[in-house]
């Protein structure tokens, strides 16, 4: 019979089927943050309950660290306890831990596959929605939450029901100035933020190929934002040269012995899924969200919608979305004053990303009254970027660049924006308060929002490249 | 975890679809690790800008300050996994959710955590939560999950399905983690079985050291 990959992974890790019909899959890695850690090592300890594998289990501080230079524990206040409290966890239970300090700190979803701790066809989980950033290399990855954390560091494995399978078949060549994040908002715009809910998403097709394993991370992160429970590429030649060499990938004749095996990580020809979705990407123009949900996404040539052309059912949804933006139907996105940009987050805030951002913000200078961060997703991302000097054509544009971690994506840091300022951020959530009390959120790309920046008004990087704006 | 057979309760209607986890429970500014989860409960909304109480959020109606069911759209608990969004629940005693369907994670904590999150089918859905609205928390509504019926004011029982593995986890309380160790014995042969064939997976060293 014909299996999809997702079937592969997921029949290759089944432990059993547990007495209440669900399976019971092994974890490969499991990688936990400081927002959660203290409560599952709490639980544990009271139960009397060993952590059963603590040389598949990983912890990165980085929901509640601060981006300021010369930062420690305590210049987050509201951070300080959660960030001790897995520490101490953790060399209590002889997890590896990339500490505050650590030379590979960063988001867990960006640090994971950089040291090579993702493989292809293993499992993965994070008590993160995000988790299946990391899909992008080929495993299959699931967010938990933190009970299922706890249960998943006493077994090593979780209790899930099988999803469905789904397959996102993305053809066509990306424009200039086009990327990812583009393709993944104008896929949630079409399938609705609930569209994947109870799937395991496979994207394939050309225009994944044609991406580089950054982009393919960016799209499998934001499988969430249209409630898909697990998202991955198949792993190609692209993949490998990516992991190899990388610290904890394996090396030597264990290395060939992997490679071989991945290089049969595909779905069959003729396998079935449980759904199909298709999308041209060759017309693609860069995208962004106007409303207060991921799903509410124009073209940046597009406008406000009118309620009338609204599904009915999210008509009350775009309304309250119009009032919260302070924005009018028919409004044209390109144009809106700002106050704020962001370049970072779990989504965007890799290497290639910092690179495109500064391949536009060069020479050029961020507008009067705009207040222009950039965060990178990791330590090693902010060291190489130094390297390639990506932090000066920053600083000399006027962005600040902060120390590694998730920032202002959800505030929990204490970098946030301020009541009724209009931010373009690289992030994946748009919800209402979530950068801040009243802070309007566009979702849009690095090269957006850097070209955002430059013009203090919504731009279409197209546009400035181009000299006409 | 704490067994759920049946939960007598003034029903609150939030008939909004897509209400998320960052709504439910917002990251708060100043936190511990011993956070007390009843006040975060849909906190923004319950607070105007000044600080005070709003007294148009449903929740802070006297009618409905102690609401034990919540009444909701499609897609409820969207978001972040954080389970403080069931956790806020529990602290207000809102222990079942009746909604027209659920984010995946979501609806997975609910179950973690002995709340009964109830799917409805459009048709009934709705008609309960017209039966809700004009009850206006005057009255209490009953959810059985051994006979998974809803009854109360306005109507006759509704009738709701459950898968039959989330129902038995739910009435017996089941401890999850004591429920998986009882294959104790399979995941370590699994093990061993990887480590021979897949020996990558079943180690993680960072070949530097
Ligand atoms: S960057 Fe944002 S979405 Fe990603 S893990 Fe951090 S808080 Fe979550």
């Amino acid at each position: 019979m014909p299996r999809t990959l997702f079937d592969k992974i997921w029949d290759f890790h089944l432990v059993g089927q547990r007495a209440d019909g669900r399976d019971l899959l092994y974890i490969d890695r499991h990688v936990l943050h400081e927002l959660h850690a203290h409560h599952g090592f709490t639980q544990l300890e009271k139960e009397q309950r060993p952590v059963r594998r603590p040389d598949l289990t990983f912890a990165v501080q980085d929901h509640t660290v601060a981006t300021r230079p010369g930062r420690d524990d305590n210049t987050n206040p509201s951070g300080s306890a959660f960030i001790k409290a897995m520490r101490e966890g953790s060399h209590r239970n002889g997890i590896r831990l990339f500490d505050i300090d650590d030379p590979e700190q960063g988001i867990s979803h960006v640090v994971a596959p950089e040291v090579g701790l993702v493989l292809p066809g293993a499992t993965h989980a994070v008590p993160d929605s995000h988790a299946s950033t990391v899909g992008g290399i080929g495993a299959l990855a699931f967010g938990c939450g933190t009970t299922e954390m706890t249960h998943i560091l006493a077994t090593q494995a979780m209790a899930l029901k099988r999803p469905k399978r789904m397959r996102a078949q993305l053809d066509g060549r990306l424009a200039a100035h086009v990327s990812a994040k583009d393709v993944a908002l104008r896929l949630i715009a079409e399938l609705g933020v609930a569209g994947g809910r109870g799937y395991a998403v496979e994207y394939a097709g050309s225009a994944i190929a044609a991406m580089p394993i950054e982009q393919r991370m960016t799209l499998c992160n934001l499988n969430i934002e249209m409630g898909g429970r697990s998202g991955f590429i198949a792993p190609d030649e692209a993949t490998f040269a990516w992991l190899h060499g990388r610290p904890y990938a394996p090396k030597g004749a264990l290395w060939d012995r992997a490679l071989a095996y991945w290089r049969t990580l595909a779905s069959d020809d003729e396998a079935e899924f449980d759904r199909e979705v298709a999308l041209d990407c060759s017309a693609l123009e860069p995208q962004i969200t106007w409303g207060t949900d991921p799903s509410q996404v124009v073209g940046i040539s597009g406008r406000v919608p009118d309620p009338a052309v609204i599904d009915p059912g999210r008509r009350s949804a775009a309304e309250s979305a119009f009032a919260y933006m302070g924005l009018q139907p028919g409004t044209p996105l390109a144009g809106l004053p700002i106050n704020r940009v962001f370049i970072g987050s779990c989504t965007n805030s890799r290497v290639p990303d910092l690179e495109v951002a500064a391949a536009v913000v060069h020479g050029r200078r961020v507008a009067e009254g705009v207040t222009a961060m950039v965060v990178p997703g990791s330590s090693s991302v902010k060291r190489a970027a130094e390297e390639a000097g990506l932090d000066r054509v920053f600083r000399d544009a006027g962005f600040f660049w902060g120390e590694s971690g998730c920032s202002m994506c959800a505030g929990g840091n204490g970098d946030r924006g301020a009541p009724g300022e209009r931010c373009v951020s690289t992030t994946n959530r748009n919800f209402e308060n979530r950068q801040g009390p009243k802070v309007r959120t566009h979702l849009a790309s690095p090269a957006t929002a850097a070209a955002s920046a430059i013009a203090g008004r919504i731009a279409d990087v197209r546009r400035l490249m181009a000299g006409e704006a | 975890m704490q067994p759920f057979t049946s939960h007598t309760a003034i029903a609150v209607p939030m008939l909004k679809d897509d209400i998320n986890t960052d709504q439910i429970a917002p990251i708060l500014h100043s936190r511990s690790l011993k956070e007390d989860y009843k006040p975060m409960l849909f906190h923004r909304a319950r607070r105007r800008e000044d600080g005070s109480e709003n007294p148009d959020f449903v929740l802070n109606k006297p009618q409905f300050r102690n609401a034990g069911i919540l009444v909701t759209g499609n897609n409820f608990g969207a978001g972040s996994s954080r389970e403080s969004a069931v956790w806020s629940m529990t602290a207000n005693n809102i222990r079942v959710i009746v909604a027209k369907s659920f984010a995946d994670i979501y609806r997975e904590n609910c179950l973690q955590n002995g709340v009964l999150p109830i799917v409805l089918v459009p048709g009934a859905a709705d008609a309960f939560a017209a039966r809700v609205v004009a009850v206006d928390g005057a009255a209490p509504f009953t959810v059985d999950l051994k006979t998974q019926r809803i009854s109360g004011p306005g109507g006759a029982d509704i009738a709701f399905d459950i898968a039959a593995a989330d129902r038995m986890r739910l009435l017996e309380g089941l401890d999850d983690i004591g429920l998986t160790l009882k294959y104790r014995q399979e995941i370590a042969s699994w093990e061993q079985r990887v480590a021979a064939e897949q020996p990558w997976l079943q180690m993680a060293q960072d070949n530097r050291r």
